[in-house]
């Protein structure tokens, strides 16, 4: 094997030590002192932290562990995604958490490890690392969803994550398995190289191994046909856990498939086809069904679903373009989505909310400021100009619509057009609608204050001036192609 | 100054946004003073706009360009020619009158209210200034929400249906707009290695029929659904008579001219050969418009839903004039958008005044209402009058050039569209002498009270304007005539054929004696 850098430079993860160190440091802690607060607190450190050494690796690449790690731009793109998206739902969560009386310290570790988990399967250039990854990031958040102890919507949600979790691991292992076999590598650069010789030699295990990994993708990023835990556990999970598992490890399956297909297999036409598919039924699936939901989280764990069709677009068309727009599509995705979930935590931290829509009336009459941040969110997601929804989806489709898939785009459009209506449905609801329970004080703590102007300036920023982070993505090219 | 003008224009209502933002919720009255006095600025801005607006300059004035998504070729590209300045000078005025409208009738979620207005006066403006498709597209777009807000919250008791219904049928035809946008895009990176949105360096790019025909159908879908061109216009009625009066005002006056703006800015000068292949069919589908929206109306026992669907029929006669392709064709379509604005603004200012008072619009209700409000009865008739098209009215100017152009271009069309005037004068006058002619039949009606200061402050502006179109229009055709013929020159070149009228028409200034002040035409 090709040995690129024969030493192991345990510098290029100090990212990935730093929020492990943190997460440890937390899990002792805690123990030991009783404040929750204190550990919230460390936790949000250990975050920044690693944000800031992450940072510091932009424009850097460095290879390290044998080859097994890569730190590219690609992966700094992404860190960054997974730790803002960390330190959103940790803000968010803590009110949350609090009122529903399902705080432990342990929550704040957890988001760490899974947070590091999402940067090594980010940061890898070898399917056993983004292997290791994935299994650092799952199991942790297995454990987030199962937080409401007391909750069976908890409990069911934490059970079935954990299932169709160890499933996909099944998957992804077994096509790993294949892959080597085929190949006699699992070192992606490896597999680029020897592509077409592979195709030839062995290519029935090559496509078997890659369709199985695919699948184990498919259920990670919540692809159609893989999609039905979704939903439930979604739901079922306290509200802020929801909102990070529709962003962080989403983006984390995204960044792994980016990296396996777009890099590892490029150019079959096959996949392509694949991909097409998937991401019709994907984007189709989760918008058609979304309309039908009468509770505001299961109607968010569709729409997130279509979402994931949505990149699925940009994976169909493959190249550079199409992975920056997938890049910058997260981006922009992870700040309207978190702060649609934050503004629905908020309301939802009263004590048995079932989160119904239906709850949401009248919502601009007691908190108009809520209102017309929640309306911001939902046009956001809907596609409106001049939020970063659309803009997001604008580069997207510029993408596809330049390589051919006019078709595709067109499907896609419809998608966006069919999926107006029911974010749209939540705004009629919360501005037309007379408020019919008593909304509880909304606890406008800093925290809460903080991701909300975060996540709207993120909104409003990235709709109204998309060039600089739009260059960024650019730049996040592999070293290699 | 002179560069800065459009977006001075374009977003001082936004400074009131801001402004508002500060404001408690619960001083109604300063919140719709200081709306007022925006929006009164925006229009003394857009007065100065015109003011310094050169009449015989050909090509964009104002123009303005900064680079923005600069790794798209998106620049902030703003210009304006004859065509727009009329279409901005009547958003910013119906603007402030439906501002001042709605004093009296907006009583809760004040603040909101007007903030959505203004935010819709900002759209509106921002779409005929763009010059960047990509621009363009955005403001499109944006404009949905305020609107969406407008009908949705304010409406009346079916406003939600008819919100949604509103933004699911126009954001429809946007989408597939922004395929055809990008399409178009990726086809002038193909043929100049440039990425660019730049309406005017489009404008140069030779399009292949084949392609040509896609993206018209593509933008003429997102169009046709914005006009409303038959049978795309199921979403008016729902919209126009739910919205508040204010909101009705705005979206028959502004909002539906955006579809044939943009017809007029995109489709006719970008794929001039699709246009020229698609007259035929959009002529017709006018024509079923303007009578099937006069037949309709004039079973409608509802004032508000009758005006709605005399704005179908009354829109079919602008896109008549605009496929006509002529000089007196468009320009009778161009000023006959301004006109429907103008009359039909007013047209839903006094239902929303007779509402007011009586809280229904069923003609039934009424009867006699020139005894017990005599200035009202001289109000709605003048603007009646209007909106059939009796001479010495805006209406009839638009109408005459339209019916004209269209004649030249094909005669059986005119004919056709001929009767709708007839049409007009039927359903028109019916409801005018049912409601406030003969006698008082219902009780109520007898102590109503004639219009307030505000009330006729609203309408005076407006009705102005309609003895001015109608009497003097000059001032108005000197301006869109370089736009209007440099248009029909790109369309010309398609068919091969000159743009000066070779038949012996003239345009409108020719007909003017004092041609010294008017654009000699050009022989291309």
């Amino acid at each position: 094997m090709d040995i690129k850098s024969a030493a192991i430079y345990f510098n290029i993860i100090y990212p990935e030590i730093f929020l492990l160190a943190a997460g440890m440091l937390i899990l002792i802690l805690g123990n030991l002192i009783k404040s929750r607060g204190l550990m919230a607190y460390l936790a949000l450190i250990g975050l920044v932290g690693s944000l800031i050494l992450t940072i510091q690796q932009w424009e850097q690449p460095q290879s390290g562990f044998y080859g097994m790690v890569q730190i590219d731009n690609f992966s700094v793109f992404f860190n960054i995604i997974f730790i803002m998206a960390g330190i959103i739902a940790l803000l968010m969560a803590r009110n949350y958490l609090i009122a529903r009386n399902i705080e432990r310290f342990e929550f704040y570790p957890m988001i760490l490890f899974s947070t590091a988990g999402m940067m090594v399967m980010a940061s890898s250039a070898d399917l056993i690392v983004i292997f290791l990854g994935l299994e650092i990031m799952s199991v942790p958040l297995y454990v987030m969803a199962g937080l409401a102890r007391k909750s069976a919507g908890s409990n069911e949600a934490a059970i079935k994550y954990f299932m169709m979790g160890a499933f996909a691991t099944a998957f992804l292992l077994y096509g790993i398995a294949l892959i080597y076999g085929a190949s006699g590598t699992t070192d992606l650069r490896r597999l680029m190289a020897d592509l077409s010789y592979l195709q030839s030699q062995s290519g029935i295990l090559l496509y078997s191994g890659a369709f199985l990994i695919l699948i184990g993708f498919g259920f990670k990023v919540a692809a159609v046909p893989f999609h039905m835990w979704v939903p439930d556990v979604y739901q079922g999970a306290p509200t802020p856990v929801t909102a990070y598992f529709s962003v962080a490890p989403k983006a984390a399956g995204f960044a792994a498939l980016l990296r396996i297909f777009i890099y590892g297999f490029s150019g079959i036409e096959e996949l392509t086809t694949l991909f097409w598919i998937l991401a019709v039924l994907t984007m189709s699936l989760g918008n058609i069904l979304a309309i039908f939901q009468d509770n505001v989280k299961r109607m968010l764990a569709y729409s997130s679903i279509a979402h994931a069709g949505y990149i699925m677009v940009a994976l169909t068309v493959g190249g550079e373009g199409a992975v920056s727009s997938a890049l910058f599509y997260l981006l922009a995705y992870a700040f309207f989505n978190l702060g649609g979930f934050a503004v629905i935590t908020l309301i939802d931290s009263r004590t048995g909310s079932n989160a119904l829509i239906e709850e949401m009336k009248g919502l601009s009459a007691r908190h108009p400021f809520l209102a017309a941040i929640l309306a911001l969110f939902m046009f956001a997601l809907a596609g409106f100009p001049p939020t970063a929804g659309f803009f997001g989806k604008f580069y997207i489709f510029s993408e596809a619509v330049k390589n051919g898939y006019i078709l595709l785009t067109i499907i896609a459009v419809m998608n966006s057009f069919v999926s107006v209506y029911y974010y749209l449905r939540v705004v009629v609801v919360s501005y037309f609608g007379k408020p019919e329970k008593e909304f509880s004080p909304v606890l406008y703590r800093p925290a809460v204050i903080l991701v909300l102007l975060i996540t709207t300036a993120g909104t409003l920023l990235l709709g109204f001036f998309p060039q600089y982070c739009l260059e960024l993505s650019r730049m996040c090219m592999f070293p290699f192609i | 100054m002179e560069d800065q003008i459009l977006t001075l224009v374009t977003f001082f209502p936004v400074i009131g946004i801001i402004l508002l933002m500060f404001v408690p919720r619960h001083q109604h009255d300063s919140i719709k003073s200081i709306a007022l006095i925006i929006a009164f600025i925006t229009f003394l801005l857009s007065v100065f706009m015109y003011s310094m607006f050169d009449p015989f300059a050909n090509g964009m004035q104002f123009e303005i360009s900064i680079p923005w998504i600069t790794g798209f070729g998106i620049e902030y590209h703003l210009g304006i020619d004859g065509i727009s300045l009329l279409l901005i000078m009547l958003t910013t005025i119906l603007s402030v009158i439906a501002i001042l409208s709605s004093w009296k009738a907006i009583t809760t979620g004040v603040k909101g209210y007007y903030i959505s207005m203004l935010l819709l006066e900002t759209g509106m403006i921002g779409v005929f200034v763009s010059l960047d498709l990509f621009l363009f597209y955005v403001f499109w777009e944006a404009m949905l929400i305020p609107m969406y807000f407008i009908i949705g919250v304010w409406g009346g008791p079916r406003k939600i249906y008819a919100a949604i219904k509103f933004v699911l049928f126009t954001m429809f035809g946007s989408l597939l707009m922004l395929v055809a946008l990008l399409y178009l895009f990726f086809m002038y990176h193909s043929f100049t290695g440039e990425y660019s949105f730049n309406l005017l360096k489009l404008y140069e790019m030779p399009i292949p029929l084949g392609a040509q025909t896609y993206m018209f159908l593509a933008f003429a879908l997102a169009f046709a659904i914005k006009v409303p061109i038959w049978p795309f216009h199921t979403w008016l009625p729902d919209a126009h008579v739910e919205a508040p009066t204010a909101g009705s005002v705005i979206l028959a006056g502004v909002l539906l001219k955006m579809g044939t703006y943009g017809f007029v800015r995109i489709c006719l000068p970008l794929f001039p050969e699709a246009t020229i292949q698609f007259v035929p069919l959009i002529s017709i589908l006018a024509i079923i418009g303007i009578i099937y929206g006069a037949l309709v109306a004039m079973v409608q026992r509802d004032v508000k839903s009758l005006v709605a669907f005399s704005s179908v029929s009354h829109l079919g006669f602008v896109m008549l004039g605009m496929m006509a392709l002529n000089v007196q064709g468009l320009e009778g379509s161009v000023i006959q958008m301004i006109n429907h604005g103008i009359s039909t603004g007013a047209l839903f200012l006094i239902v929303g005044m007779i509402y007011e008072r009586r809280h229904t619009r069923m003609i039934a209700d009424f009867g006699g209402l020139s005894k017990s409000m005599p200035v009202f009865s001289t109000f709605f008739m003048i603007v009646t009058l209007s909106s059939i098209g009796l001479p010495l009215t805006n209406g009839f100017v638009g109408e005459f050039l339209i019916l004209l152009g269209t004649f030249k271009a094909n005669a059986v069309y005119a004919i056709l569209g001929a009767t709708g005037v007839i049409l007009a004068a039927c359903y028109m006058l019916w409801m005018l002498q049912r409601v406030i002619f003969g006698k008082i039949t219902k009780p109520e009606n007898e102590k109503l009270k004639d219009l307030s200061g505000r009330e006729r402050l609203v309408l005076i502006p407006l009705v102005i304007l309609i003895f001015w179109i109608g009497i003097y229009p000059k001032p108005f055709f000197e301006r869109m005539e370089p736009a209007v013929r440099n248009i029909l020159n790109i369309v010309e070149k398609a068919r091969g054929a000159q743009a000066d009228d070779s038949e012996g028409f003239k345009s409108f200034c020719e007909f003017d004696k004092s041609r010294h002040h008017c654009l000699k035409p050009e022989n291309k």
